[in-house]
This record gives C-alpha cells, structure tokens and sequence, in this order.
C-alpha cells in the first residue's frame, strides 16, 4: 500500500509529535487534579499556575500539530499534486517542536516573572493571559510558522484541484492565522483586553476551528464511506454555514459581565443559544454518511472515531455549552466548575477526537497499509472508549462539584467563601481525578495499539496452499 | 437534502450568512468601543492602574484566580477583592505568603513585592472592582 502522493508523507512527524505532547498535556492534568485535593503538591516547585498553563499550552501546540499533520496529509490528495515544499514542511516541523519545547521547559524551569523579562515581555507586553501566556517570542515564532504553513498550503492548492473541502480547510487555517493576531494585542483598559482576548480565544473554538474540523471530519468520512464527494461538501457548507452565523456572533456570551454593555446578553444568549446546531448537524452528518457507505473501509478504528467526534462534540460544545449560555443562568456559574466541565467535555469531544480521527485514519497509511492489524485496531477502540468513557465522567463530577458550588457560594441566603466551598467539593474532585487515571490507562492502550501486531494464526498453518500449476 | 438544494446554493449561503453576521459583529463591536468609556471609567487609569495590570500579568495570576469571572478556577475570584476585602488585607496577604506554603492547602506563591509593587497591584484590582459588569458577581464572595 503506497501513499497516493510520497509528500503525503511530511504529515508522519507532526502526528507522531502531536501524540508526544498529548502525553505531556495528560501528565500535567493529573498534576493539577491532585493539586485540587491536595492543595500544597510540588509547591513551590511547579504551582498550579504553572502546571495549568502547561497542560492548557500544550493542548493548543498538539492540537496545532495535529491541524497541520491533516492539512499536509490531506492537501495534496485533494488537490492531486505533490505538496509545495516537503522540506519547508519539515523544516518548520522541527522549528515548532524546538520553539514548543523550549517555552515549556522555560515555564517549569524559570520564575514566570523572569522569563517576561528575558523574552522581550517589558518591549511589548502580551504575556499573562490565560492561554496566551507564550512569551513573545514563541508568539512570533507561531507566526512564522503559520505563515510559512499557510504558503505550502496555499501554493499546492493553487497549482492543483480546487475542492470545496480543501477551500474550506484553507478558510479554516488562514482564520486561525488571522485572528493570532489579536494575541499581539494587550491595550491597558483590562475591558478592551478581555473583550479583543476573545477574538483569538472564542472566535478560535468556536468559529474557524470548526471549519477545520468539518473539513478533516468531511475528508476521513469521504474516503472511508466511499459517499459522493457533492453530498459531502454540500454537508460541509450547511455546518461552516451554521457554525459562523451563530458563533461569531455568539462571541457574545463572553462579554454579559467584562464591562461591554448589557444589550449582550441579548446577542450573545440568541446567537450562542443555536451554536448546538453546527455540532447536531456534524452528529447527523457523521452517522448519515457512515449509513449510506458505499465500501467497507477496514479501518473499522477510523470509522468509530469518526462518529464519536460527531456525538461527543455535540455533547461537549453543543448542550453542555448550551447548559450556561444563556445569561440568567450564566448570571450564577460563570466563573465554576461548570465552565471546567464544559471546557473539558468540549475540547475533548470536538478537537481531540478530530485529530485522534485523522491520526487513525491517516497513521496507517503512512506506515505503508490502508488498516491496521485486527489486534492494533482492537486495541485503538478500548482506548477509543476508555478515554471517552472516562472523560464523560470528568465532565459528570466537575458538572456535580460545580452546581455545588454555585449553590454553595451564589445562591443560599447566607453564602459562604470560595475557600470554605471547594473545601467541600473534594469528594467530587477525587471522583474526577480517579476518572482521570482511567483516561490515562486508555491513553497507555491506545499508545500500545501503534505498536500491537496480530499474534501468529496457529489455525492457519494447516491450510494448504493450493500447489502451484 | 434533496437534489433541489445543490451545493453551489450552500455555498452561496455560507458566504451570504457570514459575511452578513460578520458586518453585524464589528457593527455591534464598533457601538460597543464607543460605549465602553461610561463603563470602564478609563479615566481613572493611572500609571499605578497600568503598572499593576503589568504585574498582574507577569505573575500569571489568572492561572489560579478568575477576574470577572475569566481565569482559573483555583482561587477565589479577584475582581471584586478590593470591595471585598480592601486594600490593607490585599496586601498584607500577598506580602506575608510562606515561602513553601502551607500544608496540605492550595497555596500562593511569595512574588517578593516592593511597597510601591503592592500599591500598584491594588490600585488595578481597585480600577477592576469600578467597572460596570451589570452587577456581577452576585454577592460579594465573587
């Protein structure tokens, strides 16, 4: 089995570098779960703070890496032309890794006040703000290394075959190139601050990441069911349709309490109230073309994957969003452990399960098959299911400890302190970290599936062959 | 979908209704900017403000604290902290953290502030506690 276009090929590292930091990023959430319960773990050495900001960055790197992994591996198929420059590819392969690499180790190693001073922090201050803690220089090198991405993407499409899902890819990816601009933006008027913050942090999840999304979903399904490419890239228009005219204007649900006057919480509960829709339409999608296939794909691992992205991200982004989105409700969690749970169950269901679809679909074609082995797929879907299974649990004991909490510090007559609250969520917290390690055992699994082969079919060997005439 | 409704159509759509909500968010955006002043009295941010959001930021404070809601979910939430607490306790409590913590609690770094640090980072969460948030949080526990 050959890759259709040997360019295809630049797509192996940045999978196999997006797995590495998911690995890392699952570390540092069992950290910081502990450090919920017990509160004084690894300080002063590694505090909360710094472990989150780990655990949140490196999520964000790999998620980026397995974005870039799809658009190399899938481009040149669509477009039916080798990739631009496979070694720019590589090249900015290793410059993201290092730059990555080195922010990390400049979190965990350096005071965060030092490493501000050191990387240009008091030249044009941008650091510090939650999920843009990157320190300039690692904000420039994210730059670089999107433009260059973007130029190799471009350039193949352009000399190729132009397909709705590539275009739609290309639209997804060039926002996500854009909107990193506002990073660079950090007024002192806190309220300017969070408001534009949101334009990278919201219009990133819930807007042209979703085109993302939509196109690696569109593509996997595309090829596994064997469905005629018009259905699928009308579907694909429908959900980017969807996505966009609720969730840019849905942006607004983050702006009910940070100082933006109150006719948003009109906007933004009317707009994000129908951001369900895209992800129900992605759910209906995945299963409508999965039921009308035309083949059967051996890799049955790529297929559940496939439809567990459709699910779990309606779940996630979908009704756990719509549970605190509007604001009367929002009025009294914003600011929990209900926001955790949504962020968990969402990130999860929408963009890891993407990324975890196409590496399924994808990694083996890269190691020269078109399935996996029958052990290796078995094994990917314990995992596929222990993680899932697992992470719906996480989201379940941060939604209990959260209307706790609510409850508990907003609601009752006499409320009680933040302190004196979490106090007693830590029975939900133990819950949460116990449903972690799970997650963690169905990472090992689905980490040992790349490596499974078919044990040796004893009952085979007495098959004759029939003799050669 | 029927054969009716064909992919050029939704794709009309898509670049129709983008481009439509689009103009209505930085519309939106724009009478907003233009609004913010009465809400966020700017007015008051003095070099103090500024200098305290500065180490709010190299301190990484909102990877455990919320402001406004927005952070972590460690701590407790800060943007009503001065109204809560006022500016004495702040920082008596940010100057007299121990320097390994405490046992077996949630603990806060010591930053090593300098009187005119601790003024500044209270002066921010002071201009934070003034803006209009439409009454948020709901009681003063934030």
């Amino acid at each position: 089995m050959q890759l259709q276009y040997k360019s295809q090929a630049v797509a192996k590292p940045y999978f196999i570098a997006a797995i590495g930091l998911f690995v890392g990023q699952i570390l540092f959430g069992l950290i910081l779960g502990l450090q919920y319960v017990v509160g004084d773990l690894l300080f002063p050495a590694i505090p909360f703070n710094i472990a989150r900001m780990v655990h949140t960055n490196l999520l964000i790197v790999w998620l980026l890496f397995g974005f870039m992994g799809a658009a190399y591996y899938l481009v040149p198929e669509e477009a039916e032309t080798e990739l631009h420059s496979p070694l720019l590819a590589h090249l900015m392969f290793w410059i993201f890794l290092v730059a990555g690499a080195l922010t990390i180790v400049g979190y965990l190693m350096v005071p965060y006040a030092s490493l501000a001073d050191m990387t240009g922090n008091n030249i044009l201050a941008t650091m510090g703000r939650e999920f843009l803690e990157q320190p300039l220089l690692t904000k420039i090198g994210i730059v670089v290394v999107a433009l260059a991405f973007l130029y190799n993407i471009g350039m193949t499409i352009l000399k190729g075959r132009k397909t709705a899902l590539s275009l739609i890819l290309l639209t997804g990816l060039v926002g996500l190139a854009v909107l990193f601009l506002f990073a660079f933006y950090n007024p002192a008027n806190l309220v300017k601050d969070k408001y534009f913050w949101w334009w990278v942090v919201h219009l990133w999840v819930e807007g042209v990441w979703e085109l993302i999304m939509a196109a690696i979903l569109g593509f996997v399904l595309l090829k596994i069911t064997g469905v005629d490419r018009e259905v699928i890239e009308k579907w694909l228009y429908v959900i980017i349709t969807m996505a966009l005219v609720t969730g840019i204007i849905g942006t607004g649900h983050h702006y009910y309490w940070i100082g933006a006057p109150g006719y948003w919480q009109w906007w933004g509960g009317i707009f994000s109230a129908m951001e369900p829709l895209p992800f129900f339409a992605m759910t209906v999608f995945c299963f409508n073309m999965v039921n009308r296939r035309r083949r059967e794909h051996p890799n049955k691992a790529a297929t559940l994957w496939a439809l567990g992205t459709g699910v779990m991200a309606f779940l996630g982004a979908g009704v756990w969003g719509f549970l605190h989105t509007l604001a009367p409700v929002n009025y009294y969690t914003h600011g929990t452990q209900i926001t955790a749970a949504h962020g968990h169950l969402a990130f999860f269901g929408a963009y890891v399960m993407v990324v975890l679809t196409i590496i399924s679909y994808a990694m083996p074609m890269l190691r020269g098959r078109e399935a996996n082995p029958e052990r290796a797929q078995v094994l990917e879907m314990w995992a596929f299911w222990l993680m899932t299974v697992s992470m719906v649990f996480i989201t379940l004991f941060l939604t209990g400890a959260g209307i706790l909490q609510v409850w508990l510090q907003r609601v009752i007559p006499d409320p009680q302190e933040f302190m004196v609250v979490q106090d007693q969520l830590a029975l939900f917290y133990w819950l949460r970290w116990i449903a972690g390690a799970v997650f963690s055992t169905g990472l090992v699994v689905y980490l040992y599936s790349f490596f499974a082969k078919d044990k040796p079919q004893t009952a085979e060997v007495g098959a004759a062959q029939p003799a050669a005439s | 979908m029927s054969a009716f409704f064909t992919k050029s159509m939704a794709r009309n759509i898509f670049y129709g209704g983008t481009l439509f909500t689009l103009l209505l968010f930085l519309a939106l955006t724009f009478h907003t900017t233009w609004r913010l002043p009465e809400r966020d009295h700017r007015e008051n941010l003095t070099a103090e403000v500024v200098r305290g959001k500065h180490l709010w930021e190299t301190r990484n404070c909102i990877g455990c604290h919320t402001l406004l809601g927005e952070g972590a979910y460690f701590a407790p939430e800060l943007g009503n902290v001065y109204p809560r607490r006022g500016a004495e306790f702040i920082k008596i409590w940010i100057k007299y953290r121990p320097r390994e913590g405490v046992p077996g609690r949630r603990s806060m770094p010591q930053f090593d502030f300098t009187d005119q640090q601790l003024d500044d980072i209270v002066a921010f969460l002071k201009w934070t506690s003034e803006i209009n948030t439409e009454k948020w949080p709901p009681n003063i526990k934030g």
